[in-house]
């Protein structure tokens, strides 16, 4: 390796000179992650981590599936003995908390992490070890809140914990402190993803990349980032006020003493509506991509498609209290709030609008990725317009809390959300693995899902609607719930059939799919310019853009920079508006540290939650992994050294 | 690649480090003060939010002792000349001022713990006496862990500094953002301070309630 004193210019770097094969074979050394357990331990490539998160986050769904399936067993018959009500409370909380925090959205921001560097067309995400930390940081505090659970110690104030229900008065033990906990873990994990994306995205685009040329899932990555920078922080505080309350008696809900219960509503859902549009605007990314791709065409109204993704973001943070409509609020803000409310429909329905408009301008294929999208649509504008009238105070009153709210977030989470993911599953698969899934098991389990979903989730708005509340373990029989809760269950296995045979198509696809070449579906965006899995390296020389559809526009020959050296990791930063060539940027090596600090703080978060010192204490082993972490290894670099 | 490539330009003469919004670095420290930020203001928020619940403010207890914190706010205030003047010299590739200023600022901040304790000693209430106690600890500890977690840097990046390590660019970057972000803990606390030390003050004899 060149070091210290050797002459920049002649340290090897790609080029006209090195190139093809021997270019392959040099960067391959360099950006390698070492193969076996140690290698698994301290890879820093995004693709690595990202599709152990993604992986990791899908384990998730699965459970929460399980937790969701014994729910509607528990249902499906009126005055049912099968669950006893206490572990009911428990098994709906870890229902909506594994779905919200440790599926949605790590699922989204996994995604994120494996596509957004591709497609952007760089090597390496920023902050790669931050990445692997921040894996690590959900692992642990997902199997934290598992284990908890299965220990009999799960939260039972359902997702959304609110006090005095989960305060020390009414929740003794330790179930909310976990969950709690749980809450900082993942929030910690999200933050540093987010941060880590909005860097990347603002200085690794590929030359030419402008603004106005960045594909719109890295629009949507982008606007969802700000928004977890910007409304994480609510939860964490909340939380962190609501575990000290029951730890060290802080006395921030309770009312007795000054405090107030909904100041935890408040900023929890200050946290808890732009959440939802952190997961749902990710998946818009993916509904744009894939309608692209298979309308062959450029998406319709692109300027119009990144404001409205943009003024999603800004207006979500202007929702919250419609979750607190039942509280009884100053008439004035149930106006300023059903109007924004309704306001948000605006960007959502023009971006329908677009792609409709796509497809009806394209020559759109009916593969299985744009059938999920079509689902998503027909879904979700459904499940849009159950919002829009709940957005109304006097029918929100009625409605709120029963199994009409039930029916219109699972339409705007799964069909907004979790069909565009299972598309976007099917359409990057072959990015992923090098394989294609089967197509007509995917086209099955998408006519299975479709059916199962609304099977499922149909009849619970006239559940609602015939005042069954959400949230209780069983109901009696002369009420008239009975059928509708039979067809849901029923609908539910049928659902969860189709995931299930979604994974099956998945892992045998990995094994045995057709091998798919770099560009299985002729898409634009540069992720289908390089290889199929992706060489460790990305791109082995960047590429430069020269319009919205690069690989469209390219004709056939892509046109690269060169000049980064081969014997370091090196990324090139461009600027932030116009994507100009700026600086080289060394990447930095795979390391066990991010690991051990993950460790360090899972010590420290676990340990809180039986004694508050175990802040300070803990706060010494992190301090002391972070160090480490961050103190540079080995001799100087080569350049530039300042004597 | 699987597409044959035409060369457009060669990179090799660009810098391997840039200071400001042209570093990684910059955007990693900006996008963890915009999250400290919100932390901070939703804190506020919830200070006010529960002042709008009550009658009297401060409710049973006396606002915190003046002196302490207007003394941090002093000491913290004249810290930012130092910062701004390693930030400089940082940023001008100054090795030998560079490890002075973050020798500088890494002494700087032992005066502002020890205030900081005299602070916390002098709130006038505790944490769990009521709701205004607890969200007034919250306010001075989350700060104070600002503090702290700037100090560790700032000794970490001094130590290194001093390593055959300190002539990389890329420390002087460290070293300019963190300058930076010890601008955001000083700026921070100017709001924090008014909560802490001059609302109750300013409610107090009957302006609510």
């Amino acid at each position: 390796m060149s070091r210290r004193g050797e002459d920049p210019k002649a340290l090897p770097r790609d080029g006209r000179d090195l190139t093809g094969d021997a270019l392959h074979e040099r960067l391959s050394l360099t950006w390698h992650t070492s193969p076996g357990f140690w290698g698994w331990l301290t890879t820093v490539d995004h693709k690595l981590v990202g599709r152990r998160y993604i992986f990791t986050a899908l384990v998730f769904l699965i459970l929460g599936g399980i937790l969701a399936l014994i729910m509607r067993v528990q249902l499906a018959r009126p005055e049912s003995g099968l669950i006893s009500a206490d572990r009911y409370n428990q098994i709906f909380s870890m229902h909506g908390t594994t779905m919200m925090f440790l599926f949605a959205v790590p699922v989204m921001e996994a995604m994120a992490v494996y596509i957004i560097p591709l497609m952007l067309g760089t090597r390496n995400i920023a902050f790669p070890r931050l990445n692997a930390f921040s894996y690590w940081v959900f692992l642990f505090g997902g199997i934290m809140i598992w284990v908890a659970f299965l220990f009999n110690v799960g939260p039972e104030a359902g997702w959304f914990s609110y006090v005095p229900l989960a305060g020390p008065e009414y929740s003794p033990g330790k179930r909310t402190d976990f969950w709690a906990q749980m809450i900082t873990f993942t929030e910690v994990a999200a933050l540093a993803t987010s941060v880590e994306l909005v860097a990347t995205i603002m200085k690794q685009r590929a030359p030419g990349m402008s603004l106005n040329r960045v594909p719109l899932f890295a629009w949507g990555v982008l606007v969802t980032s700000l928004m977890v920078i910007f409304a994480m922080p609510a939860v964490m505080l909340s939380s962190s006020f609501l575990i000290a309350d029951r730890l060290v008696g802080t006395q921030f809900y309770n009312p007795t003493e000054g405090g107030d219960a909904l100041l935890w509503q408040h900023l929890f859902w200050f946290f808890g509506h732009p959440e939802v549009y952190i997961i749902f605007i990710p998946a818009l990314g993916f509904v744009s991509q894939i309608t692209e791709t298979f309308s062959r065409r450029p998406i319709f109204g692109y300027p119009v498609m990144v404001l409205a993704l943009v003024s999603i973001g800004i207006l979500a943070f202007g929702l919250w209290v419609h979750h607190m409509f039942a509280t009884g609020l100053p008439r004035l803000g149930y106006s300023f709030y059903t109007a924004a409310s309704m306001m948000i429909a605006l960007p959502s329905g023009v971006q329908i609008f677009c792609w409709i408009a796509t497809m009806w301008a394209g020559r759109p294929r009916f593969t299985v990725p744009m059938l999920w999208v079509i689902g998503f649509i027909i879904t979700f504008v459904i499940g849009g317009l159950t919002g829009v009238m709940v957005a109304s105070v006097p029918l929100d009153l009625q409605l709120h809390d029963t199994y009409f709210v039930v029916a219109h977030f699972h339409y705007v989470l799964i069909g907004g959300a979790v069909f565009p993911l299972l598309g976007a599953i099917t359409f990057w698969f072959p990015k992923f693995t090098g394989r294609m899934m089967d197509e007509t098991l995917g086209k099955l389990s998408f006519a299975i899902g479709f059916i199962g979903f609304h099977l499922t989730f149909f009849p619970m708005h006239f559940t609602g609607l015939m005042g069954m509340p959400r949230r209780v373990y069983t109901y009696p029989s002369d009420i008239g719930w009975n059928m509708l809760n039979m067809i849901s269950s029923i609908g539910a296995f049928i659902f969860a059939s189709a995931l299930l045979l979604f994974m099956i198509n998945a892992l045998v696809s990995y094994r045995k799919g057709l091998l798919s070449g770099s560009n299985p579906w002729e898409a634009s965006s540069l992720e289908w310019a390089v290889p199929s899995p992706p060489p460790p390296y990305n791109f082995a020389h960047i590429p430069v853009v020269e319009g919205r559809t690069p690989l469209w526009d390219a004709g056939g020959t892509l046109s690269v920079v060169s000049g980064l050296r081969v014997e370091d990791r090196e990324l090139l930063l461009t600027t932030a508006i116009d994507a100009e060539p700026d600086v080289r940027e060394p990447s930095p090596l795979p390391t066990i540290w991010p690991l051990l600090a993950a460790i360090a703080v899972t010590a420290l978060f676990i340990g809180s939650i039986f004694n508050p010192w175990a802040i300070v204490w803990g706060a010494i082993p992190l301090a002391a992994t972070l160090t480490v972490w961050f103190w540079p290894k080995g001799p100087p670099e080569a350049e530039p050294v300042i004597e | 690649m699987t597409l044959p490539v035409r060369f457009t330009r060669d990179l090799s003469e660009l810098p391997t480090h840039a200071f400001g919004t042209r570093s990684l670095t910059w955007w990693g420290v900006v996008g963890f003060m915009l999250i400290e930020g919100t932390g901070f203001a939703l804190a506020i928020a919830a200070y006010f939010f529960l002042m709008s619940q009550e009658q009297l403010w401060p409710p049973s207890a006396l606002p915190p002792k003046l002196l302490w914190g207007t003394l941090t706010l002093a000491v913290m205030l004249l810290s930012d000349i130092p910062n701004v003047w390693v930030k400089k010299a940082a940023e001008e590739e100054r090795l030998r001022d560079t490890r002075i200023g973050l020798v500088i600022m890494s002494i700087v901040v032992i005066p502002l713990l020890v205030l900081r304790g005299f602070e916390f000693a002098n709130l006038n209430i505790g944490w769990d006496r009521n709701a205004y106690g607890s969200i007034l600890w919250a306010l001075l500890l989350l700060h104070t862990t600002h503090l702290l977690t700037d100090w560790v840097d700032t000794l970490v990046l001094a130590a290194l500094m001093f390593t055959e390590h300190g002539g990389e660019g890329r420390r002087f970057v460290d070293t300019s953002e963190n300058g930076l972000y010890w601008h955001f803990v000083v700026l921070s606390w100017i709001p924090l301070y008014v909560v802490i030390y001059w609302v109750p003050r300013m409610t107090t004899g009957g302006l609510i309630g």
